[in-house]
C-alpha cells in the first residue's frame, strides 16, 4: 500500500513537472505571471488560514465565522476611507487610519464572536459549537447585508500606483508587491509572537494541554481570548489587501475566501503555523496554474477536489503531525 | 446587590457593542453620489436591544448552570407525554390526520403550494435528521443530493420521457449511490472535515450544474417538466397542485415511519451510540465506517426523493435552487426543532418555514434570525426545542414470570 502510494506520488510529480517545464519554454513571461499572482493569492490565504489554524490548534474547532471576521475588516476599512475621503483627509492618513480601524473592529468582533458563540459550548460536544459557528457566520453575513448593502461596493485601493522598470511592469503591480511584502512581514512578527513572548509561549502550552497549563497558572480564558484576536487581526490585513487588490467587495467576500483558506490550513496540517502557510502558498500557485491553463470557471472546483485528495491520501496534512485519539 | 451589578454588567456589554457596531449599523457611505448617512436611531436601538439582550442571556446562562448542578435533565417534552397518553393520542392524530386531509380543499391553491414546499421540508429535514441527528455526521452539502434528485427527474424525462413515478424510484437510487460515493473516502475522517468536504461537494455540484451547458443546460435551467400523473390521467393545474399534495402527504407519513422504525433498530441503535461515543462504540463491535456509510446513503436516498418533488411541483429547475442556503435552511430545521427527534424536525420544518411565507415583510431578516437561533439553541438548549426521547425498554418481570409458569 505504501509502495503504491509512493509510486502514485511519483508518477503524478512527474506529469505535472513535464508540463511546468514545457509551458516555461513556451511562454515564460506568463509562466511567471501566473507564479506571481499565485504567490498573491497564497499570501492572502496564509493571512487568512492562521486564524483557522490558531484557533484549531487550541480548540480543535473550525471557526466557520473567520471568514466574515475578514469580510468585516474590509467593509469596516472600506467605510473609514470613504468617509474620510469625503471628508477630505490627507491620503497617507486615511489609508493609515482604514489599517487601524479595520484591524482594531476586527479583533473585537473575534473576541465577541468567541464570547458569545463558543465561550458557553467549551465543554459541548464538537458538533454543538460547530452548529453555533456556523450559526455565527451566517448571522455576521446577514447582519453586514442589511445594515450595508447586498450589492458590490467598489473600493478605491490604497495603495499608490508605481511602475516597475520592464519588462516586469507587465507582470506584477505595486499592490501585488505590496501584499506579498506586508504578508512576509507579518508572518516574521507573528512567528517572534508565538516564539519568544509570554503570550507566545502560554498558547503553545494551551495548544498542548490545556488542564496542565491552566494547573501551572496559564489562563486559558485569556489565552483563547488572545487566540482569536491575532488571527482576526491577520484576518484583517488580509481583508484590506485584497479589497484593494479586486477593488470591490460585499457581505459574501468572507464564505469562499475562508473556505479556500480552510482548506489551505488542511493542506498545510491543521493546527501548524508553518503548515498554513506553506499550504496556502501551494494552493494559491497551483490554483493560478490552473485558472491559467486549464478552466477558470473550475477553480473552485479544483480547490476542493485539493482537499478531498489531501484528507484521503494525506490527513494529517503536508506538515502536520499525526496523533492519536485520546479516550 | 446582585441586580445592580447585573445592571452595570449590562450598561457595560451595550455600550462595547455600540462601539462594536457603530461603523457598519451607523455610517452608510454612497460612493456615487458622494453623500454620508449618519443612522443615529440605529446606535440607539443597539444599545437598547444588547441591553436587554444581554440581561436575558446572563439570566438563562445562570439558570441552566443551575439546572445543572441539580441535574435536573430527564424532563420529557410535553408533546411527548400527550402522545404516551392513550387517551389523548388518538383524537389528536385524528385531529391532525383531519387537518391535513382537509388542507387543499379548504384553502386557496396557494396555500397548498406553500404547504407543499413546507413537506418537502419535512421529508428533507427527517432525512438530514437521520444523518445529522441520529449518526451525529454534520452534512452541510445536503442540498447536493437534493439537486441530484431534481436534475434526474428533469433530464431523464427531458431525454427519455419517463414519468414521475418511474423516475422517483429510480433517483432514490442515484441519490443512494451518490451518497455512498461522496461518504466512501470521507467518512473515514475525523467529524469536523466532513463538514467542510461535504459543504465543497455541494458547491462542486452547484458549479457544475451552472458551468457544464450541454449536460444541464447551465444557468438557463431546465423548464416544462411534466407533473406527475394518476395511472396516465393528467390533472388540470388546480388540481394538480392537490394531487402532488397527496404524493407529499404520502412521501412524508411513509419517511416518518421508516425513521422511526430505523431509529429503534439494530442500525439505529448503532447510529446514536456512534454519535455519543465512537471509540467506545467500536470497542462494542460496531464497524464505525459502515455505520456511518449507512446513514449517509439513507439521507441522499431522502433527499433525492425530495428533490425530484421539487421538481415536479416547480416544474422548472435552475442551479441557483441549490445554493449552500438552502443546505443551511434544512440544517437549521433539524438543529432547531431538535436533532434526532421526528417530531421536533416536523414542527421545526412547518414553522421555519410556513412562518417567513407569511410574514412577507420580515423574511429578508429568515437568514439573520436563523444564524442567531442556531447559536442560541445551541448555547441554551442543545437538544432543540422538543428533544429526542429514547425508547424506554421496560423488563417485566410479572409478565415474565407468567411466561415461566406457562411452559414449565
Amino acid at each position: 500500500m505504501r509502495w503504491i502510494n509512493i509510486a502514485l506520488g511519483v508518477a503524478v510529480a512527474g506529469i505535472i513537472c513535464f508540463f511546468a517545464v514545457r509551458e516555461l519554454l513556451i511562454d515564460p513571461m506568463y509562466f511567471f505571471e501566473l507564479f506571481l499572482g499565485g504567490l498573491t493569492r497564497g499570501s492572502i490565504y496564509a493571512l487568512i488560514a492562521l486564524g483557522y489554524t490558531m484557533v484549531y490548534g487550541i480548540i480543535q474547532l473550525i471557526n466557520f465565522a473567520h471568514g466574515e471576521i475578514y469580510m468585516i475588516g474590509a467593509m469596516t476599512a472600506l467605510i473609514v476611507a470613504s468617509v474620510l475621503g469625503m471628508w477630505g483627509w490627507n491620503t497617507a492618513v486615511i489609508v493609515i487610519l482604514a489599517f487601524v480601524f479595520a484591524i482594531v473592529y476586527s479583533c473585537a468582533y473575534g473576541f465577541t464572536v468567541e464570547k458569545i458563540a463558543y465561550k458557553p459550548l467549551r465543554n459541548a460536544p464538537r458538533l454543538s459549537a460547530l452548529i453555533s459557528a456556523i450559526g455565527m457566520s451566517l448571522f455576521l453575513q446577514n447582519y453586514v447585508m442589511l445594515a450595508q448593502t447586498p450589492e458590490y461596493l467598489p473600493f478605491k485601493s490604497l495603495i499608490p500606483d508605481f511602475k516597475f522598470w520592464e519588462p516586469f511592469a507587465h507582470i506584477i503591480t505595486s499592490v501585488e508587491i505590496t501584499i506579498i511584502v506586508t504578508t512576509v512581514i507579518v508572518m516574521i512578527l507573528l512567528g517572534i509572537l508565538i516564539k519568544f513572548t509570554r503570550i507566545g509561549k502560554a498558547m503553545r502550552a494551551t495548544a498542548q494541554d490545556k488542564v496542565m497549563s491552566a494547573l501551572l497558572g496559564i489562563n486559558v480564558n485569556n489565552v483563547i481570548s488572545a487566540t482569536f484576536v491575532v488571527g482576526s487581526a491577520t484576518a484583517a490585513i488580509g481583508g484590506v489587501l485584497i479589497a484593494c487588490h479586486v477593488g470591490q467587495i460585499n457581505f459574501f467576500i468572507g464564505f469562499l475566501a475562508g473556505l479556500k483558506a480552510f482548506i489551505a490550513a488542511v493542506l498545510g496540517g491543521i493546527g501548524s503555523i508553518p503548515g498554513a502557510v506553506l499550504g496556502s502558498l501551494v494552493l494559491g500557485i497551483s490554483e493560478s496554474y490552473f485558472t491559467g491553463y486549464f478552466y477558470s470557471e473550475y477553480e473552485d472546483v479544483f480547490a476542493f477536489t485539493i482537499l478531498v485528495i489531501i484528507l484521503i491520501f494525506r490527513p494529517s496534512g503536508i506538515l502536520g503531525r499525526h496523533d492519536a485519539q485520546k479516550v | 446587590m446582585a441586580i445592580k451589578n447585573q445592571i452595570k454588567q449590562s450598561l457595560i456589554i451595550a455600550f462595547w457593542f455600540m462601539i462594536l457596531t457603530f461603523p457598519i449599523m451607523v455610517i452608510k457611505v454612497n460612493t456615487i453620489r458622494h453623500t454620508i448617512d449618519f443612522r443615529w436611531a440605529n446606535l440607539v436601538g443597539v444599545g437598547i436591544v444588547t441591553f436587554f439582550a444581554s440581561m436575558t442571556w446572563n439570566y438563562f446562562l445562570r439558570r441552566n448552570e443551575d439546572q445543572k448542578k441539580k441535574e435536573m435533565d430527564d424532563d420529557i417534552p410535553l408533546i411527548h407525554r400527550l402522545l404516551q397518553n392513550d387517551r389523548f393520542r388518538r383524537p389528536f392524530l385524528g385531529v391532525v390526520a383531519a387537518f391535513f386531509l382537509a388542507y387543499p380543499f379548504v384553502f386557496p391553491m396557494y396555500h397548498t403550494s406553500i404547504m407543499i414546499s413546507a413537506l418537502v421540508y419535512v421529508m428533507l429535514g427527517l432525512g438530514l435528521n437521520i444523518v445529522v441527528g441520529l449518526a451525529g455526521l454534520l452534512d452541510l452539502g445536503y442540498v447536493a443530493f437534493y439537486a441530484v434528485g431534481a436534475y434526474a427527474y428533469a433530464l431523464l424525462n427531458l431525454h427519455f420521457g419517463l414519468s414521475f413515478w418511474v423516475v422517483l424510484p429510480i433517483s432514490a437510487l442515484l441519490g443512494t449511490f451518490f451518497g455512498v460515493m461522496l461518504g466512501y473516502p470521507v467518512l473515514r475522517l475525523r467529524g469536523d472535515y466532513l463538514a467542510i468536504v461535504t459543504l465543497g461537494f455541494g458547491e462542486i455540484i452547484r458549479i457544475v450544474l451552472e458551468n457544464w451547458d450541454s449536460f444541464s443546460n447551465g444557468p438557463r435551467g431546465i423548464g416544462d417538466i411534466p407533473a406527475p400523473t394518476f395511472f396516465g390521467h393528467q390533472f388540470n393545474q388546480e388540481n394538480t397542485m392537490v394531487y402532488i399534495y397527496f404524493i407529499v402527504i404520502g412521501l412524508v407519513l411513509m419517511t416518518i415511519f421508516f425513521v422511526n422504525r430505523l431509529e429503534n433498530s439494530k442500525i439505529g441503535r448503532a447510529w446514536i451510540a456512534l454519535r455519543d461515543d465512537e471509540i467506545a462504540c467500536q470497542a462494542m463491535g460496531i464497524d464505525k465506517f459502515k455505520t456511518k456509510l449507512t446513514a449517509f446513503a439513507l439521507g441522499a436516498t431522502w433527499a433525492a426523493m425530495g428533490g425530484v418533488v421539487f421538481a415536479a411541483k416547480t416544474s422548472y429547475i435552475n442551479p441557483m435552487s441549490f445554493t449552500i442556503w438552502e443546505s443551511i435552511t434544512i440544517l437549521c430545521v433539524v438543529v432547531i426543532g431538535g436533532m434526532g427527534s421526528a417530531i421536533g424536525v416536523i414542527a421545526g420544518a412547518l414553522v421555519l418555514i410556513l412562518l417567513p411565507e407569511y410574514l412577507r415583510a420580515v423574511s429578508e431578516y429568515r437568514m439573520l434570525v436563523f444564524g442567531a437561533l442556531q447559536v442560541i439553541v445551541m448555547v441554551f438548549k442543545p437538544d432543540g426545542l422538543i428533544k429526542s426521547v429514547r425508547k424506554v425498554y421496560t423488563f417485566n418481570v410479572q409478565e415474565k414470570a407468567i411466561h415461566e409458569q406457562t411452559n414449565t
